[in-house]
């Protein structure tokens, strides 16, 4: 349904063990909220992304649940704490099903 | 109640008005419904959570709001003047840095947006402000 969807994530390449990391994360999509109308006055249906989750080396980050009062292309910034080298996951699940993935990868020295 | 004519078509008039004014907007009961399925009815503080929304936004499509809550594990937002109050919930994980996010949000219009964290020990703090909107957010 939603085309051209594309996940865009920073993160820090490097910290230190124990350090606070801030990450943004973005994806294009329209979050049609299901509350337009058309030109012809006919309601366009609901599609949204509905969650997001980010994991750090398989330990859950954050959680979110999103309803369509959440922006255009939505965007979350949020902090994770990381001991060890690793890759943090980013899944948004839309509405229709299909599901966004991207990863990045952040090195302790 | 005897009813002359012109009253009975200023009546219909409004009723017709408010029928075709959409999106229609939360009630104070809606607001409170989706309160209660989060805390479960139980009573708020306001100690401890910090909820960051400009006094005056420009375009409701695009509000940013940044909360942070030390320690919760989970915060909820809403806004209370939207057809739907749901915004968002955050669940934090162990991995969280900090019980602190940023996203941005619609408001249809001149509203208050809530922010509710749940604590671990069962405790709910609560912060709300104000929000004036420019243009509106939700179509229509």
């Amino acid at each position: 349904m939603a085309d051209n969807v594309t996940p865009r994530v920073r993160v820090p390449r490097e910290a230190s063990a124990g350090d606070v990391v801030s990450i943004r994360t973005l994806i294009s999509h329209p979050m049609e909220s299901g509350q337009r109308r058309d030109g012809d006055g006919n309601v366009i249906p609901r599609s949204i992304i509905n969650r997001f989750t980010c994991d750090f080396n398989g330990e859950n980050v954050i959680d979110v649940t999103i309803e369509p009062a959440v922006s255009t292309n939505p965007y979350f910034q949020f902090s994770a704490v990381v001991n060890e080298t690793g890759t943090f996951n980013f899944t948004w699940y839309d509405d229709d099903g299909s599901v966004y993935e991207d990863t990045a990868d952040i090195t302790v020295a | 109640m005897e009813m002359n004519r012109r009253q009975f078509v200023g009546t219909g008039v409004g009723a017709a008005a408010a029928i075709t004014l959409l999106p229609s907007v939360a009630t104070a009961q809606d607001v409170d419904a989706a309160i209660n399925a989060f805390t479960g009815g139980a009573d708020t503080s306001s100690d401890g959570i910090t909820l960051i929304a400009p006094e005056i936004a420009e375009n409701g499509n695009t509000v940013p709001i940044e909360v942070d809550a030390p320690g919760a594990e989970a915060i909820i937002l809403l806004a209370a003047g939207n057809p739907s109050p749901d915004v968002a919930t955050f669940n934090f994980g162990p991995a969280a840095g900090a019980q602190a996010a940023s996203t941005r949000i619609r408001l249809a219009g001149e509203q208050d947006v809530i922010a509710i964290a749940r604590m671990p020990d069962g405790t709910f703090l609560r912060a709300q402000q104000e929000v004036k909107v420019t243009i509106g957010g939700c179509g229509g």
